[in-house]
């Protein structure tokens, strides 16, 4: 096997898309210039819950330059044959738009204007009016919507016995409120027919599940199809589903015979998409009096909408993360009259480590032990859970570069020890995991004949730099110089990706570009070495590598030629290679996460109930870094997105109707610069191997996780306050 | 948004014209254009005063201060002599908005902005304010923002200012013009509680254009500053807000001035703790023992209770901070 040097891999390079970005030439989902587009405007319901009686549109197409108003009343019957795309929810139906009279959700589109103008279709949306027949919707999880879901079940050990025995018993339930996604870019969909042929330019995750949902819903070969989504302008997971408006642009498309053009207001992004659902999750521990866990009862609550029934992974880290002999799990959802939920960063896993790393220290102060060394104590050797090794697990490391960081030695455990003039200082930490998600993907690749090279797959860039990461990638397994490769993703005709979510992009597709761009590094060596007009004619493949472009024998690097020489003596106009990666065994082999120790530091005022942040610190074993820059701003933004959920995100909900009371951005908080004064995150150098061909466990998930207990448990540490709900607002330290 | 018409007169007198045919003005537009956006302020036509000689900030012959109408928020915020003399002023300025804001926003419109109540801001909720006799989804919904001082059954909405406060416990008058003539009239007499007319926020006729705000002199030496509690450091309203403004001299307060922000359908001048000050010699008990009375009247809702016990703590914080430790 030939030794490739991999300079591009592990580099600071900036984003290749950065100058595109900031120049505004990168076309995002509404910005593609579409021929003879015209503008779609959804009009969505006001009531929670009932029945649409009358849609008088005639206001509306009285307007100049109203093409068409659609609602079920006048809406063809859709096909809908069932699709369940990835991210969907395991049960339950997609809803489906505008197939009849009943409102599941306040906020549920019930038409769409479409006119020649934004303006015009805008206020023309503003004039349709709706009746229904409404009814009080049930958004609480007290009362739910209809009967519970059949709950998720997880038993080991004799979880009573050990209570009974345990030396130290803690029961605390935590609750978290509902958050948005809330990305820059609004969800928008352009869709055209061309006959029978539908072309949409989508803000999506995962342009296969685009494609899949709106074949099924127009009942069209998934070929008939193509999505095209070049750049996301942020999704933390909003992207991942098809929602209404995805089908909404195209049917309109299809009714009016033009191109139409949806795009959601950051209003209608509340009910539109999905969001991290409310979650109440309690938790009882036992421990010895050595500190050691003897048994966990998890007991989670989560709401769902009516007609699907979503999860996510909050069961994963209580099954893995300490080393608890006796544990029972017991998750259920609660539907309720409100939109599904979806997969929002950090999944199922930031919720239930507010939980368990907020009682681990609860259980550290029963004990009167240092929270760390609480941790440390009941580290597993292996993954208590399925009983394998763990591929990589260097949690104790993120410990000791943290805690020498930080001066956790120095800290003074006494609750309120700590004072700054009117504020109370405080220091917490908490654990943060991430399961490492790997799922099959293909990549094309091509060189041209003037030493350049394409690769291409179909995955996405919502933000952590898919483009950049992939391009160092390729370009060390062709042995290019990274300007002279061109990676391009977000097209349905590209070979096939996983979601671009749950931290496998770079795990899974990394590998499938690594394999594709080796094989065709490799069908060139075979091509010289084979041809007797090359200066490798006759030597081993083996011993050749290609660096900067140049064919060359390892031990011999003035025998070579480069690429372009290679082609155009052979009179190709370029080589062309298809390959991937698919997860083996090693998946159920080892248990595989990714780790951190996440320090915060804040400042209370607890007079006037204010919490600040003073400092944020992470340290991830994460394994192989491709890119410490891309690296470092994901980290940064996941502890920022950590910070809004421990004091700021909360959608609110008004039980009369369903309403969301703050669908904007000046009512749903937000961090902003003053609240993040110094975030900071490193990286353990690792490769894990094990995990993937090229030894990522990925990051992007990880880096939100834990942060919102680490403050919780710093305010706690700053003022003696244990508080059990996220946000932490103001009146809650009062 | 609903069609209009735009106009953007050169001089006073046109303006004026307009006005009093109905069109409404706007400056910076950082609040009309959103309601706009969202149908809750649908204006025929919109007149476009930004071109106006109002932007001057001058002192006046009294010795007090007056700000053009068209003067930037971030402007006053700036300016040599507000610092100086009125640091309650800047600071309550640069604690509002967001850099941008300011940057757009004018002094005149602040006063005007409408209330962030998002019943209100929300055309498909019931609101007295936006349409007398509709009713108010906010009384009880979702309240925790709303005000807890001078509310009525029909309206609860905070007023969103935070210049407002400083310009209230500064006792400043709001100059207007019309056609008429001019008149002026304390700020606190030219914004209006809701009693059961919530859509009247204000004694402005129509067709009548703000053109100044003025400050009176204040008894010397003067000391002032402006606190405003938040969830977030930055770009977001009070939950509770302070305007303390202290006349100090031979070891006993003279004067007091205190207002409140985000707990009322007004700025809320705070008479009875400036009863307790007044007189008084400086000290940590003072400042308590005034503050205690400062939500004196509150009328809670079910989200917003915790306003009462953060608005003392809130000015007794404040009054400490600029009236010193003793």
């Amino acid at each position: 096997m030939t030794q490739q040097a991999r300079p591009a891999a592990g580099t600071p390079l900036s984003r290749v898309d950065g100058r595109l970005k900031v120049t505004g030439r990168a076309a995002y989902a509404a910005e593609h210039d579409v021929r003879g587009v015209v503008h779609g405007v959804i009009v969505t319901s006001t009531v929670g819950r009932g029945r649409i009686t009358g849609v008088d549109t005639r206001d509306a197409v009285a307007q100049r330059g109203v093409l068409k108003v659609i609602s079920h009343l006048n809406a063809p019957k859709l096909p809908y044959r069932p699709f369940r795309g990835v991210p969907d929810p395991a049960r339950g139906e997609r809803l489906r738009i505008f197939q009849d009279d009943r409102v599941r959700f306040f906020g549920q589109p019930v038409a769409v204007v479409v006119a020649e103008t934004l303006e015009i279709a805008q206020h023309a949306a503003s004039l349709v009016k709706v009746a229904y027949d409404g009814e009080r919707p049930a958004i609480d999880m007290s009362s739910p919507a209809g009967n519970p879901n059949q709950p998720e079940n997880y038993q080991r050990g004799n979880v009573d016995q050990a209570l009974e025995r345990a030396h130290t018993r803690l029961a605390q339930t935590y609750r978290l409120q509902r958050e948005h996604h809330n990305p820059m870019e609004p969800h928008a969909t352009i869709a055209r027919w061309d006959g029978d042929r539908l072309t949409v330019w989508d803000k999506t995750q995962i342009v296969l599940n685009t494609r899949g949902d709106l074949a099924t819903v127009f009942g069209i070969p998934e070929e008939s199809v193509r999505v095209i989504s070049p750049f996301v302008g942020g999704a933390f997971g909003s992207a991942l589903r098809a929602w209404p408006h995805v089908a909404i642009a195209a049917l309109a498309a299809r009714e009016v015979r033009r191109p139409v053009k949806v795009v959601l207001t950051r209003k209608q992004m509340y009910t539109g998409t999905g969001f991290r659902p409310v979650t109440e999750y309690k938790l009882t521990l036992g421990a010895d009096q050595r500190g050691r866990l003897t048994t966990a009862v998890h007991d989670i609550r989560a709401e769902t909408s009516a007609y699907e029934d979503y999860r996510e992974a909050l069961m994963v880290q209580g099954q893995m993360v300490y080393a608890t002999p006796n544990v029972r799990q017991t998750y259920r959802s609660i539907p309720l009259d409100i939109n599904t939920p979806t997969y929002m960063r950090g999944p199922g896993a930031a919720t239930a480590a507010y939980a368990i790393e907020c009682a681990m220290d609860e259980l550290a102060y029963e004990l009167g032990m240092d929270p760390i060394e609480l941790r440390l104590r009941n580290e597993p050797d292996r993954d208590p859970g399925t009983g394998v090794p763990f591929s990589t697990r260097r949690l104790r490391e993120c410990f000791r570069v943290g805690s020498r960081t930080v001066g956790w030695d120095e800290r003074d455990p006494k609750p309120r020890s700590a004072r700054d003039g009117n504020w109370l200082i405080g220091t917490g930490v908490a654990v943060a995991t991430y399961h490492t998600q790997r799922a099959p993907a293909q990549a094309l690749a091509r060189l041209d004949a003037d030493g350049t090279a394409i690769v291409q797959c179909g995955t996405s860039d919502m933000g952590p730099g898919t483009y950049t990461s992939m391009t160092q990638v390729a370009a060390d397994a062709l042995g290019l110089p990274v300007p002279r490769v061109r990676f391009q993703l977000g097209d349905s005709a590209m070979p096939p990706s996983p979601p671009h979510g749950g931290s496998m992009t770079m795990a899974s597709v990394g590998s499938a570009v690594q394999d594709t761009c080796d094989k065709l590094r490799r069908e060139a060596i075979r091509l010289a070495v084979q041809d007797s007009g090359s200066p490798l004619h006759g030597a081993s493949a083996d011993d050749v590598v290609v660096q900067n472009g140049r064919l060359q024998l390892r031990d011999d690097p003035e025998r070579g030629e480069t690429y372009r020489q290679l082609l155009a003596r052979t009179n190709r106009p370029h080589l062309e290679a298809r390959g991937g990666y698919t997860p083996g065994d090693e998946v159920e082999r080892f248990s595989t996460h990714a780790y951190g120790a996440v320090f915060a530091q804040v400042a209370v005022d607890e007079r006037l109930g204010l919490v600040r942040i003073r400092r944020v610190f992470g340290v991830y074993d994460a394994g192989r870094i491709i890119n410490p820059k891309l690296a470092e701003s994901q980290a940064i933004g996941g502890i920022v997105g950590g910070i809004g959920m421990a004091l700021l995100e909360h959608t609110v909900t008004d039980p009369r109707d369903g309403r969301i009371v703050n669908a904007n951005m000046a009512d749903y908080l937000v961090p902003v610069n003053a609240d993040v004064p110094d975030v900071n995150a490193v990286y353990l150098n690792g490769d894990d191997r094990t995990a993937d061909p090229i030894g990522v466990k990925g990051l992007g998930e990880v880096v939100i996780v834990g942060v919102a207990p680490a403050i919780a448990n710093a305010v706690f540490h700053a003022t003696g306050r244990r508080v059990r709900e996220l946000p932490i607002t103001a009146e809650a330290l009062l | 948004m609903y069609p209009f018409a735009y106009t953007k007169p050169a001089d006073t007198r046109a303006a004026l014209t307009a006005g009093a045919r109905g069109g409404r003005y706007i400056a910076g537009g950082t609040t009309l254009v959103d309601l706009m956006r969202e149908t809750v302020e649908r204006p025929g036509t919109l007149v476009d005063i930004s071109d106006l000689p109002l932007r001057d900030v001058r002192a006046t012959a009294r010795g007090g201060l007056r700000i053009g109408a068209l003067a930037r928020m971030s402007d006053v915020a700036a300016h040599p002599r507000v610092r100086r003399a009125y640091p309650v002023v800047s600071q309550a300025l640069e604690l509002s908005a967001s850099a941008q804001l300011r940057n757009m926003a004018s002094i005149g419109g602040n006063i005007m902005q409408r209330t962030r109540c998002t019943y209100f801001r929300d055309v498909t909720a019931a609101c007295n304010k936006r349409q007398r006799g509709s009713g108010c989804a906010a009384l009880e919904g979702y309240n925790r923002a709303h005000a807890i001082l001078g509310t009525s059954d029909a309206c609860v909405a905070t007023h969103p200012s935070d210049l407002a406060v400083a310009l209230v416990a500064l006792d400043a008058t709001v100059h207007l013009l019309s056609a008429d003539g001019e008149r002026s009239l304390p700020l606190t007499e030219f914004l209006l509680r809701p009693g059961d007319t919530p859509d009247r926020e204000h004694d402005l006729r129509p067709g009548e254009l703000i053109t100044a705000v003025e400050i009176p002199p204040h008894p010397q030496p003067v000391r002032s500053g402006y606190l405003k509690v938040r969830d977030r450091q930055s770009y977001e309203f009070a939950l509770t807000s302070a305007a303390v403004v202290l006349n100090i001299a031979g070891g006993v307060i003279r004067d007091a001035r205190v207002a409140a922000g985000g707990v009322g359908t007004v700025p809320w001048r705070l008479t009875a703790v400036e009863r307790r000050l007044t007189g008084a010699r400086p000290s940590d008990r003072l400042w308590t023992e005034a503050a205690a009375v400062a939500a004196d009247g509150a009328r809670p809702l079910r989200h917003n209770g915790f306003k009462a016990e953060l608005l003392k703590r809130t000015v007794e914080r404040q009054l400490r901070t600029v009236g010193g430790t003793r």
